[in-house]
């Protein structure tokens, strides 16, 4: 967090200054765990082992909140009877179909309730999972079987304790190859840190997320906490610390392909024909997903306005549909094929930002036209006059028929707007200053770019272009520029009513077209007509939730479901921990923040049978964007690779699974041999896997910036890093005769880069296994153009994603290395063909289930 | 030399604002290197050129003409007796140096032009349109902070923001460190914060802080930038006592007056009783 | 190529082969880089000027000595010396200033606490006396103002000559703050012998005995001073013996025997005469550039930095220590 978050560390060392431990789990000893109390050293891509036995500790020594896991938790919920775990089935759920690699998950459903969940090869190639990543993934009707003394064993909390039963500290220095001891120590902190009077808080980011189980790091995670009862409480929960500045703003109001804004999800060819059979098939129809269709028709009526009537479904038919799974990675894949033929990268390096990179150029260099959109000319608007296949000679610029158009960006400080940051707090930015010359905003371009389209479109009658035509494409611009006016948009997000005066809440949203609404989430952002975003009013002159700092979403909660930091019966847990608790006087919520819950429902609150939405929700229920309002330790749906987290090893892995004959995630996403460009090589168990004996691990320097567009051509940051290099332990230097400061080539099947070498004990070579095993440590900010150059990391990711939101495992890869630098033109070709037959790679190698 | 005097007075200032400097204490450094890169920003100062230089994350490697914040990396593996540090364990200290802007600054005092001179606020600063290049101030530093810069031959160092100062802003690495490693104020104030941070964390089972240059008594009658180090000065590449060259001047003067006229006498006695 | 973890134990050194007479102390240090700044003063720039200071000054002295015994010809000739070795040296420090220009920044203000103001001073008084001295002399005119500039130049003479010792001890640089107390009768020392070993050069037949004699009193001031320094340094002193400063003050030590007994047993015949002459002379010139290269060395060194002053920290430890935090 110090590296990559250095601004948002200074409250870490608030926290530390007032007594907190600061604990860090990295493979790497980072400037983080310089300021740590504890640093734990693991084997990248083996964290599920070691949370999951945090998890065991936590069940075994009786360390869990009880009355908030029986209160607040499906811990006391009944699992069916033909549901079947991995302890059962050697790593492996029941309703697995190898074939397709997918769960059909009705097994994993509560007693009682029938057949809910949704088709998980669907979710899988649409991704729902993102959307239901802010809760309601839906589960069955009726009342769920439960026993609240949680000894029945088939209750979620007896299922879970069998299924971490083999996480133990023995197996943590197994197959994470961390001491028993350094383990026990991290467990005793964090227990001896949570229950009644005190939390504890988790912050994680891409090293917990690119992997084939990424996502089930974070419900490890999220388990592990739920059982603490550290969420939905001050000082706790999962921090996802973000990425880009506004990254977070970027799913809410999505760059995704796969959801609307607000995790509405995408509608589906064939599946959704109209707004009922959508509604029906994705809302819930308890909790607040139950009031979708009123975000939807909203969403709908802020698109296309007038032109969205009851009587034409509000235009749902509008909207594209999904026909698979249109990811980034899948993208690329569609574009060597020869399938997708235009390409915007706004603010995106791929050729060098993108694993598995080679196929981006080359998937580029199939495209009839692309426009790049950035403040210099990053690698991915020139690698058809200078990238890696010009040297190689893979590609020669005259036979590229790609378009390539060069339009330079405005910077954030030279534009209004909003960042949303990883506390879901809406911040607003004043632009500095003009955009020099002929840099403009994405939004002028977006807005300017729709008026030169409409008016070639408005003399069609062609109702495929109705969708264009009607939308609302009408803001107000300013300036020299015709620079739109940010601030009409935030309106337009946050929305208005019949009166066209400005919404305040999303519970104002109505589903009869008498309300618009950009993104339900963000309703309130505007509120009063006055930009809330832009409130910056010290903290010294507030209370210390600080609500007049920005605009948190939603409602300016800035702790979600805070419901629970007060016992089922509406009292805080402990004075200590007091956030929000019932005023049995005033009969209502009240506290320090804004109360997570309906504001006058009581805690005895106990919902009619047939109520629907947040009506369902009873007084106990604090988790009320899920369907149950209760938090899942155990999770029936919206997971494409199982209910419960559970090892794998990477895609790529010196080791066998220690934990079950499983090796790898069955439901991981792999993308094809993609002619010859995407080879996996051979893991442990399997022939020839030691020809890629180490463990490769990609990560930022805190002096870059991810694909270095912003720190490659800035003198100031580049002489602070000025060259790509590979951190490796004296051990495998003096392994491999690498020489400090010298140079290395680092191979996979995928390329071959080079690095300065830097031997340092901060990459520890750990014993898994009862083997020694280095770790080899890769910036991946460098590339070949800008002030600062380099190979890039990326040259040698593969791509096998998460199942769920197809993110690239480029945190835990094999790889070779050798001294000295690498070939140059075809000759490093050759280097990584021979690499390839050494091993014996083949277009199936590493693609079981 | 006297006690302390206030720098700032005793060249003459008249009702000057009180003495500022820095505590920087490393100890809550995170190796950021955003000092660095703000002081470049606002005192425009060149890159230092693109090197790696395998010293850990350090390639800057020390304060010069073109760099007036310098970050010091020392990886090491230490007997750390913290109640959570076995011995041996990997430490990485970092460290962010500057000039000292030194009560009794040698750079000043050996500068022939007066293009060093001794601000206000009791800081040190070098006028660009003064200096001649002569060098004199460079060797003349104890800690090896100013530099000359190859180019245009004259030396350069950090100024403390004079110009920030003048219009009631903090120096601009100060205002970009994070996590308050560099805290700039009234000298007395930081002093007295820096005792209590050292009695905290030996308090807190961190025997081996210890403070750097705060020390009026010191050869340099106390440094107006000092530290919380970790570890001996040296490790961080600073002089463990520095001694301002000057305070030996005074002798020197006598004895180079006595030299001059022994070597008159060995002329006189070169004639005497020759023919 | 330094290896990771800095602030090793024992250092690295990266100066001169030799063994160093003073064993090795254990010191620590950051990447075995120097603490110090050294010297960016150019050579022979530098060098060249402490020697031509230095041989300026002393022969202006001698110069009022042979003119007041009514040496006249030994008197113009070393007046000449004087002017042209000021000359050349001046040359040498505007051209390290790099622009000439700048020379003047020099008088802007007086400095007693900068040896470098002061000489600057001392410059600007001694050089036009000089040259008016030797315009004179060599014109044969002018008497009063011979003997006015002659005068004072045999006054300013021996300032200019030993200045230069306080210039480069009034530094951090341990091979020359340390050496403080002995440099000036280093520097007078040498600047006696460079004068006296010209001046048997040039001075006519019967005049070069107070040349003679001034040399070898010179020499022997020289001697003696460099032997106290070294022994009173000890580590510091280290550098005087290593690396090319080394090989400067032993071709210095040398010259120097060589020099003064050819002057000596050789004092009838001229042409032996001037060469022992020549040889003192080179033996200052290589003094100067030894102490300069010496000081360059003990800055480049961590270790010159660190143990001394760890070692003055040590016995203040003993003798109880000063308030730390
Ligand atoms: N200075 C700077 N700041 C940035 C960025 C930048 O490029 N530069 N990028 C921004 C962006 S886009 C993002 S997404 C965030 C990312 O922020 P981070 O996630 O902190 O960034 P990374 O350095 O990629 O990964 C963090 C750490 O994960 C470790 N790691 C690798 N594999 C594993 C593993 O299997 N388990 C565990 N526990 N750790 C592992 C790596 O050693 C690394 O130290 O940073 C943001 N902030
Ligand atoms: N091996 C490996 N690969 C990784 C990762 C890893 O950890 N390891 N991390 C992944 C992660 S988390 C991320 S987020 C990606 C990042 O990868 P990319 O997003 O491809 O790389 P960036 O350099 O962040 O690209 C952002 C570009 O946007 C430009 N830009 C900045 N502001 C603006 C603007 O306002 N408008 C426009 N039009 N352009 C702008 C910048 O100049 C820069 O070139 O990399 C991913 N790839
Ligand atoms: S770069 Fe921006 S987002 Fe990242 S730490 Fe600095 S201020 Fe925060
Ligand atoms: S540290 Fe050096 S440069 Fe800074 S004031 Fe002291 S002597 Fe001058
Ligand atoms: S270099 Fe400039 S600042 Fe330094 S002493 Fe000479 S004139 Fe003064
Ligand atoms: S005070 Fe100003 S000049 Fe000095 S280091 Fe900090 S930013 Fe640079
Ligand atoms: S800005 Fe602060 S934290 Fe960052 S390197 Fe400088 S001193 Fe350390
Ligand atoms: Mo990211």
């Amino acid at each position: 967090m110090a590296e990559c978050h250095p601004v948002g560390f200074q409250w870490v060392m608030e926290a530390k200054a007032r007594g907190a431990k600061l604990i860090h789990v990295d493979p790497r000893f980072t400037r983080t765990s310089a300021l740590a109390d504890v640093h734990v050293s693991l084997r990248a891509g083996s964290d599920i082992v070691f949370l999951g036995a945090i998890i065991r500790y936590v069940l075994e020594h009786e360390q869990y909140f009880r009355d908030y896991v029986v209160a607040y938790t499906n811990g006391p919920v009944l699992l069916r009877d033909d549901f079947r775990d991995t302890e059962d089935l050697d790593g492996v759920f029941s309703g697995f179909d190898p074939e397709g690699r997918s769960y059909d998950t009705s097994s994993w459903q509560y007693e009682g309730a029938d057949d809910g969940g949704d088709d998980a090869s669907a979710a899988k190639d649409a991704a729902q999972a993102e959307s239901h990543g802010s809760g309601g993934a839906p589960v069955g009707e009726g009342e769920p079987r439960r026993d609240d003394t949680m000894q029945h064993p088939r209750c979620v909390f007896q299922v879970l304790k069998r299924h971490f039963s083999r996480y133990t500290p023995e197996m943590v220095e197994e197959a994470c190859g961390v001491p028993q001891d350094a383990f026990l120590r991290v467990c005793e902190m964090i227990a001896s840190n949570s229950g009644r009077d005190r939390t504890t808080a988790f912050a994680y980011a891409v090293g917990w997320t690119q992997h084939t189980v990424g996502v089930q790091y974070i419900r490890t995670a999220a388990i592990l906490q739920t059982l603490l009862g550290n969420i939905g409480r001050p000082g706790g929960g999962i921090l996802a610390l973000r990425g880009h500045a506004s990254i977070q703003g970027s799913t809410d109001i999505p760059t995704l392909f796969n959801i609307l804004p607000g995790y509405i999800a995408m509608p589906h060819a064939h599946k959704h024909e109209d707004l009922d059979s959508f509604i029906e098939a994705e809302a819930a129809t308890k909790g607040y997903w139950g009031n979708m269709r009123a975000y939807m028709v909203s969403l709908l009526k802020a698109y296309y306005g007038d032109a969205a009537r009851p009587d034409n479904d509000f235009c749902f038919d509008y909207l594209p549909r999904l026909t698979g799974n249109h990811s980034t990675y899948e993208t690329v894949r569609e574009q060597m094929k020869g399938a997708c033929s235009g390409y915007f990268l706004m603010g995106e390096n791929p050729a060098v930002g993108s694993a598995n990179a080679k196929m981006q150029r080359l998937g580029m260099a199939k495209l009839d036209w692309l426009v790049v959109r950035d403040f210099s000319l990053i690698e991915s608007a020139t690698w058809w006059k200078d990238g890696p296949e010009i040297e190689s000679g893979e590609l020669r610029t005259d036979d590229i028929a790609t378009e390539v158009f060069f339009l330079p960006a405005a910077a954030h400080t030279e534009k209004n707007g909003t960042f949303t940051n990883t506390q879901r707090l809406l911040q607003w930015h004043h632009a500095a200053v003009e955009p020099q010359g002929d840099a403009r905003s994405e939004l002028w371009f977006m807005y300017h770019l729709g008026l030169r389209i409409r008016e070639k479109l408005a003399a069609s009658t062609d109702a495929m272009d109705r969708p264009v035509l009607d939308l609302t494409w009408d803001y107000p611009t300013k300036g020299r520029l015709a620079e739109p006016d940010a601030e009409a948009v935030l309106a337009e997000i946050n929305g208005w009513g019949a009166d066209h005066a400005p919404l305040s809440a999303s519970t104002e949203l109505r589903d009869d077209g008498s309300t618009t609404c950009g993104c339900w989430i963000y309703c309130g952002a505007y509120a009063g007509g006055t930009n809330q975003t832009a409130r910056r009013k010290p903290g010294s002159d507030q209370s210390w939730v600080a609500p007049e700092w920005g605009w948190a979403w939603p409602a300016n909660r800035r702790i979600l479901y805070n419901r629970a930091s007060a016992d089922p019966d509406g009292r805080p847990w402990s004075d200590r921990k007091a956030y929000v608790w019932w005023d049995a006087g005033e009969k209502k919520w009240t506290g320090h923040d804004v109360p997570d819950f309906e504001a006058d429902k009581p805690p005895d609150h106990v919902p009619a049978p047939d109520a629907k939405g947040p009506d369902a929700i009873g007084g106990r229920d604090p988790f009320v964007m899920q369907v149950d309002g209760k938090a899942w330790l155990f999770a029936p749906a919206g997971l494409t690779d199982g209910p419960l987290p559970t090892h794998y090893e990477p895609q790529e892995s010196p080791f066998a699974n220690a934990l079950y004959g499983q090796l790898r995630n069955p439901a991981r996403q792999l993308t094809d041999a993609s002619g010859g460009h995407n080879l996996y090589h051979p893991s442990d168990g399997e022939p020839a896997s030691d020809v890629f004996p180490y463990v490769a691990t990609t990560y930022r320097l805190t002096e870059h910036h991810t694909a270095g567009g912003m720190s490659r051509w800035q003198p100031y940051l580049s002489e602070l890093q000025p060259e790509m290099f590979c951190e490796v332990s004296p051990e495998l230097a003096a392994e491999r005769g690498l020489e400090h400061a010298g140079w290395a080539t680092i191979v996979t099947a995928r390329g071959a880069i080079e690095a300065r070498v830097l031997v340092t004990d901060r990459v520890a070579s750990l014993t898994v296994a009862g083997r020694r095993v280095h770790q080899v440590g890769l910036p991946y900010h460098w590339g070949p153009n800008g002030y600062s150059t380099g190979d890039a990391a990326n040259e040698l990711a593969h791509l096998s994603l998460d199942p769920n939101v197809h993110i690239q495992e480029v945190k835990a890869f094999t790889c070779d290395v050798q001294p000295g630098r690498r070939p140059r033109g075809r000759a490093r070709l050759a280097l990584v063909d021979e690499y390839r037959r050494r091993a014996g790679i083949t277009e199936a190698t590493g693609r079981e289930p | 030399m006297p006690l302390d005097p206030d720098p700032a007075t005793s060249v003459g200032y008249t009702d000057h604002p009180d003495r500022v400097g820095f505590f920087t204490d490393t100890t809550l450094c995170i190796g950021c290197k955003a000092c660095e890169v703000a002081c470049k920003e606002w005192n425009h100062v060149p890159d230092d050129g693109l090197k790696l230089t395998g010293m850990s994350y350090d390639n800057t490697v020390s304060l010069s003409a073109d760099s007036w914040r310098h970050v010091a990396f020392v990886e090491q593996h230490k007997p750390v007796a913290q109640e959570d540090g076995g011995p041996g364990e990997l430490r990485w200290l970092m460290a962010s140096d500057v000039c000292k802007h030194c009560t009794h600054a040698a750079c000043l005092d050996v500068c022939p032009t007066g293009s060093l001179f001794r601000t206000e606020f009791g800081t040190v600063v070098v006028q660009e349109d003064i200096c001649n290049g002569c060098g004199y101030c460079i060797p003349a530093c104890p800690y090896g902070v100013i530099d000359q810069r190859k180019d245009d031959g004259r030396a350069w160092k950090c100024t403390m923001c004079y110009d920030r100062l003048g219009v009631g802003l903090e120096p601009a690495c100060a205002k970009a460190c994070p996590t308050d490693s560099i805290q700039f104020g009234l000298l007395d104030d930081l002093r007295a914060r820096a005792h209590d941070r050292v009695d905290a964390l030996h308090a807190a089972g961190v025997p081996e802080a210890r403070l750097y240059g705060h020390d009026p008594t010191d050869g340099v009658g106390g440094a107006g930038a000092f530290f919380l180090l970790l570890d001996e000065p040296e490790v961080y590449g600073m002089p463990p006592d520095p001694v301002v060259t000057t305070r030996d001047l005074p002798e020197m003067w006598k004895r180079v007056g006595t030299a001059a006229v022994a070597l008159v006498g060995a002329a006189i006695a070169a004639f005497v009783g020759t023919s | 190529m330094t290896p990771p973890g800095g602030g090793g134990r024992g250092g690295k050194r990266r100066s001169g082969g030799e063994e160093p007479v003073v064993p090795k102390a254990e010191f620590t240090s950051y990447y075995g880089l120097p603490i110090l700044n050294g010297p960016v003063w150019r050579s022979p720039d530098i060098p060249g000027y402490l020697f031509l200071g230095g041989l300026a000054g002393a022969s202006s002295v001698l110069a009022a000595g042979a003119q007041f015994t009514g040496r006249r010809e030994l008197a113009t000739r070393t007046k000449v010396v004087a002017t042209a070795a000021i000359a050349l040296g001046a040359v040498g420090l505007v051209n390290d200033l790099g622009r000439p220009s700048r020379f003047f920044n020099m008088l802007r203000v007086f400095k007693p606490t900068s040896p470098m103001s002061v000489g600057s001073w001392l410059l600007a008084a001694y050089g036009p006396v000089t040259v008016l001295a030797s315009a004179t002399a060599v014109v044969e005119r002018f008497p009063r103002v011979d003997i006015a500039a002659t005068a004072s130049a045999a006054l300013f003479g021996p300032a200019i000559a030993t200045y230069t010792a306080a210039l480069i001890s009034d530094t951090a640089v341990p091979a020359w703050h340390d050496a403080y107390r002995e440099m000036p009768f280093v520097f007078a020392g040498s600047s006696a012998t460079a004068a006296g070993g010209i001046g048997l050069v040039c001075a006519p037949g019967g005049q070069s005995a107070p040349a003679l004699r001034l040399a070898l009193i010179g020499a022997a001031m020289e001697a003696v001073a460099i032997r106290r320094m070294q022994r009173r340094m000890g580590l510091t002193a280290e550098p005087y013996q290593q690396g090319i400063a080394g090989r400067n003050m032993g071709a210095a030590r040398s010259l120097t025997i060589a020099g003064a007994a050819a002057a000596v047993l050789g004092h009838r015949h001229r042409g032996v005469r001037a060469l022992g002459g020549v040889a003192l002379a080179a033996a200052s010139a290589f003094t100067r550039f030894g102490v300069f290269e010496a000081g360059k060395q003990s800055a480049k060194d961590p270790r010159y930095t660190v143990v001394p002053q760890r070692g003055r920290l040590a016995s203040l430890e003993a003798s109880g220590p000063r308030p730390t935090s």
